[in-house]
C-alpha cells in the first residue's frame, strides 16, 4: 500500500461525504466514465461492491472474468489490459491470483489500476474499509486521521496470515495510524518472518492471550485454495484458534469482531459470534461501497501518480 | 595463411604463470609464438592488432549457458548466443541440455556443434544425464561423450532419486565425465518464485528455503563419498547458499572431487533486488539474503569456488512481462560477466586480476577437461580476449548481441572494455568504439 496517512484521511473523508451525498448528484461525479472490472478469481463482496460503487458515481462498468473471456484462450494480463484500454476503459479494477499483478497491469497499460486483491500480496480497499469500521466504533467515525489516531489500540489478526492479502494490507496500514497489530496463528500459517513486514507488528501464538489484549479481533479464513499441499489438523486448529462465544465473553467482551469474508461458520468463527452483537462483519461489507466510491473517484479524478491504491 | 600478431599488449596467462609485456602470434588456429615486445620472429605477413595499453588473456570459458537451440529459437540461437559470448570475451561455452527436445542423444549433441549453427565461440554440449532429463533412466554416457558431450546434467531439474543419482555418478566416473547437479529439492520449492524470507513474505510470494539447495548438495556429497571411486566428479551448478558452499568446502577437505561455480548475480545481488516484482531479478536458484551473497564472495576469494559461470538464460521480452510467479526463471549473462567480475572482484574486493581471469578461463577449462584451452601456452587454441583493464563503461541491454534483453544489469557500470575476441584464430568480435 503506497498511501500515506494524509492520503488515507482524504479517502476516509470522501467516503463519508460520498455516502451522505444525494444519489442524484452523486451519479454525476464519474458520469459515463468507463471502468473495467477484471476478475481472475471468484468474488462476491469485492466485485459487487466495486460495481455498485462505480455505478453510484455514474460510471459505466463492464465485467471481464477469466472464465468466459479470451483469458481462457491464453491471452496475457498485459494484452488483456491493452485490449480493455483500446475499448475505452479509463481505469481497471483488478482481482488476480498472482501477487504483483496490479502493478504489472498498471505498468503495461499506464491506466489507473485499483488493486482489488492480488494473490497473497495485498487487498488495500479491504484494509481501508476495515479501518473505517474500526474508526466508526472506536473513534466516532473520525476521518482526520494522524499517526496517533489509533494509539493504544491493539488489533489481533488471527488465522491463515501466510496466505492472506487482507492481513498484509492491514498489518501495513493500521500501525501507520498508531495501532499495534498482533498476529496470531500456528507456525505453518504464520512464519516468524512476518514481523519483518513493517513496524508495529508482533506475533502472539496464544490466541487467548492475544484476545485479552485486543480491542479488535480480525478473523481470517483458512485459504484451502492456497495451502499447496500443506496438511493441517483442523480439529487442533479449531481448538486453538476458533473464535467462540465462550472465549469472546471471557476474554474480550467489548472487542469488535471483524472478518473480511467469506466466513466459514464453525471453522475459524462460530455462527453465534458471527451473528452476535460484537460482530461488525456486515458493517464491513457496507463500508466497502463507500470506500470504493472514494477510491475510484481518486483514481479517475486525481493525478496519475496518486492513482495506485 | 591465417595469422594474427597481437603486439604491445600485456599478456596475463594464469595457467602458464605469465604476467608480462608480450607479443603473441596466432597461426592456423593455434598459439604459434610468444615473445617480448617487438621480438616475434615468424610474424611476417600476419595481420597486426595493436594492443598498446591492453591486456591479452586466454579467451573466457563459460561452463553454464542456455543457448535454447534446438527448439526455442525465438529466445536465442546458437549463433546469437555465441555472438553474445564473443562480445563478452568468451570463446568457449558449455551448453545446457534443457533444449526442446532435451539434448539426451548423440545426434543432438553433434547437431549443436555442426558448422551450420554458425557459432562464434566453441560450443561444448553438456548432455542430459537421464532420458528426457526426467530423472529416471540414465543415458548412454559413452555414446554422448564420443559425440562431444563434456559433462552430464539434468540442469533445471535436479536428480532427486538417490538410486538414480548414485548410478549417474558411478557411470559418469567410469567415463571420466563430470556430473553437474542443479541442486534443488523441488519438494521444498513447490510454487515458489523467490528466496524464502522477509521479502517473499511481504510480496506475498512463496519462497524457496536455502535448505532446498544445501540438502541436495549434502546428499550428493554423501553419495560421492559412498561411491569410493576417485574418478567421481560432482560439480554443483550456480551455488547460491552459504550452506552449500560450506558443504563443498568440507568435501574438498575430505579429498573428494567436488567443485562448484557461482554466477555473477549471486555474488552481486540479493533478494532485495526483486524490488517490486522485477522479473529480471527472477532466476533459479533465486537471489538470496545478504549473508548468502557474502558467502559467495568469501568462497570466491578463498578459492573454494572453482569457476564463475553465468547461467546465461535468455527469454523473450513478452515472457518476462508477466506476473512474477508466471514469468520464466533466468537472466542473460555472457556480456556482463567479465565487466562485473573486474569491477567488483578485482577493483572493489581486491582480487588479483590473474585470479579473476583464472576463474573465467583456466579453472573452468580444467574442470571440464577442455584440453589446450584456458591458456595461451604455445600450441594451445588461439582463443584470446584483448581488453582495456582500466576502462569503465556502461552496459546497455538494448545493444546486446543476444536475442534476449532480460538482464538486471542494464545501465550498470562495468570495468574492462573488450577490444577484440579471437576464437581459434578467427576474429569474432571487434569493439566498434
Amino acid at each position: 500500500m503506497d498511501l500515506n496517512v494524509e492520503g488515507v484521511g482524504r479517502i476516509l473523508e470522501r467516503a463519508t461525504a460520498l455516502e451522505k451525498e444525494d444519489p442524484l448528484k452523486r451519479d454525476h461525479i464519474l458520469a459515463k466514465r468507463r471502468i473495467a472490472l477484471l476478475f481472475y478469481e471468484s468474488s462476491t463482496r469485492t466485485r459487487t461492491s466495486f460495481e455498485l460503487a462505480a455505478k453510484s458515481l455514474g460510471a459505466d462498468t463492464t465485467l471481464v472474468s477469466n472464465l468466459s473471456s479470451s483469458i481462457e484462450k491464453g491471452e496475457t494480463l498485459k494484452d488483456t489490459g491493452l485490449t480493455l484500454r483500446a475499448l475505452g476503459a479509463e481505469a481497471i479494477i483488478l482481482r488476480h491470483n498472482s501477487s504483483g499483478a496490479a502493478w504489472l497491469l498498471e505498468e503495461s497499460t499506464r491506466l489507473p489500476v485499483v488493486n482489488a486483491g492480488d494473490g497473497m500480496h495485498e487487498h488495500p480497499t479491504q484494509a481501508l474499509l476495515d479501518l473505517r469500521t474500526i474508526l466508526a466504533h472506536l473513534r466516532h467515525g473520525a476521518t482526520n486521521v494522524t499517526p496517533e489516531t489509533l494509539s493504544g489500540v491493539t488489533i489481533t489478526i488471527a488465522g491463515d496470515i501466510l496466505h492472506s492479502r487482507v492481513a498484509r494490507s492491514n498489518m501495513l496500514l493500521l500501525p501507520r495510524l498508531g495501532a499495534k497489530v498482533v498476529l496470531c496463528g500456528p507456525k505453518e500459517l504464520l512464519p516468524e518472518i512476518a514481523t519483518g513486514a513493517g513496524p508495529g507488528i508482533e506475533i502472539e501464538r496464544d490466541f487467548e492471550a492475544a484476545m485479552r489484549r485486543s480491542q479488535v479481533i480480525m478473523m481470517l479464513r483458512i485459504q484451502a485454495e492456497r495451502l499447496a499441499g500443506l496438511q493441517l489438523d483442523l480439529q487442533e486448529y479449531k481448538a486453538s484458534y476458533q473464535l467462540t462465544g465462550q472465549r469472546l465473553a471471557a476474554l474480550a467482551p467489548t472487542a469488535l469482531v471483524l472478518h473480511p469474508g467469506p466466513i466459514i461458520r464453525g471453522m475459524e468463527i462460530t455462527a453465534g459470534v458471527a451473528d452476535g452483537s460484537q460482530s461488525c462483519i456486515l458493517e464491513q461489507v457496507t463500508n466497502g461501497v463507500a470506500i470504493r466510491m472514494a477510491v475510484m473517484e481518486r483514481a479517475l479524478l486525481s493525478t496519475p501518480q496518486g492513482a495506485r491504491v | 595463411m591465417n595469422a594474427i600478431a597481437i603486439r604491445n599488449g600485456h599478456l596475463i596467462d594464469p595457467a602458464a604463470g605469465v604476467d608480462a609485456a608480450k607479443d603473441i602470434l596466432l597461426k592456423d588456429g593455434r598459439v604459434a609464438e610468444i615473445a617480448g615486445p617487438g621480438k616475434l620472429k615468424t610474424a611476417n605477413g600476419a595481420d597486426v592488432l595493436d594492443a598498446t595499453g591492453l591486456t591479452i588473456a586466454p579467451g573466457l570459458i563459460d561452463i553454464h549457458v542456455h543457448l535454447r537451440e534446438p527448439g526455442q529459437e525465438y529466445k536465442e540461437t546458437i549463433a546469437t548466443g555465441t555472438a553474445a559470448a564473443a562480445a563478452g570475451g568468451f570463446t568457449s561455452v558449455a551448453a545446457m541440455p534443457n533444449t526442446v527436445p532435451v539434448n539426451d542423444s548423440p545426434e543432438i549433441t553433434r547437431w549443436m556443434q555442426a558448422p551450420e549453427r554458425f557459432a562464434l565461440a566453441r560450443v561444448f554440449p553438456i548432455a542430459a544425464a537421464t532420458r528426457g532429463s526426467k530423472g529416471e533412466s540414465i543415458n548412454d554416457f559413452a555414446a554422448l561423450k564420443s559425440a562431444g558431450a563434456v559433462a552430464v546434467t539434468d540442469d533445471g531439474r535436479p536428480i532427486l532419486k538417490d538410486s538414480v543419482m548414485r548410478e549417474v555418478l558411478s557411470a559418469a566416473a567410469r567415463m571420466g565425465l563430470c556430473v553437474i547437479q542443479h541442486a534443488e529439492d523441488t519438494r521444498m520449492t513447490q510454487g515458489a518464485s523467490m528466496n524464502l524470507g522477509p521479502v517473499s513474505f511481504k510480496l506475498g510470494l512463496r519462497g524457496m528455503p536455502t535448505e532446498a539447495e544445501s540438502q541436495i548438495v549434502e546428499r550428493d556429497i554423501r553419495l560421492v563419498t559412498e561411491l569410493r571411486d576417485t574418478r567421481a566428479h560432482l560439480h554443483v551448478a550456480h551455488t547460491s547458499t552459504a550452506a552449500a558452499v560450506a558443504a563443498v568446502r568440507q568435501a574438498r577437505r575430505n579429498g573428494l572431487r567436488v567443485t562448484c561455480e557461482v554466477a555473477p548475480h549471486h555474488f552481486l545481488l540479493t533478494e532485495e533486488h526483486v524490488g517490486f516484482y522485477n522479473t529480471h531479478a527472477k532466476m533459479n536458484p533465486p537471489l538470496r539474503s545478504a549473508a548468502d551473497r557474502d558467502a559467495m564472495i568469501e568462497g570466491i576469494l578463498d578459492g573454494v569456488v572453482d569457476a564463475i559461470a553465468t547461467d546465461h538464460a535468455p527469454h523473450a521480452t513478452h515472457e518476462k512481462e508477466m506476473e512474477f510467479e508466471l514469468a520464466p526463471n533466468g537472466i542473460t549473462g555472457l556480456e556482463t560477466a567479465l565487466g562485473l567480475s573486474l569491477q567488483w572482484l578485482h577493483k572493489e574486493w581486491k582480487m588479483p586480476i590473474g585470479r579473476v581471469l583464472s576463474l573465467l578461463s583456466a579453472q573452468p577449462a580444467a574442470l571440464l577437461g577442455l584440453k589446450n584451452r584456458g591458456t595461451l601456452a604455445i600450441g594451445s587454441y588461439a582463443d584470446v580476449v584483448v581488453f582495456d583493464p582500466k576502462a569503465e563503461w556502461t552496459y546497455r541491454a538494448t545493444d546486446s548481441k543476444s536475442k534476449a534483453k532480460n538482464t538486471p544489469f542494464d545501465g550498470w557500470t562495468m570495468r574492462g572494455k573488450i577490444r577484440w575476441t579471437i576464437s581459434e584464430g578467427r576474429l569474432v568480435y571487434t569493439n566498434p568504439a
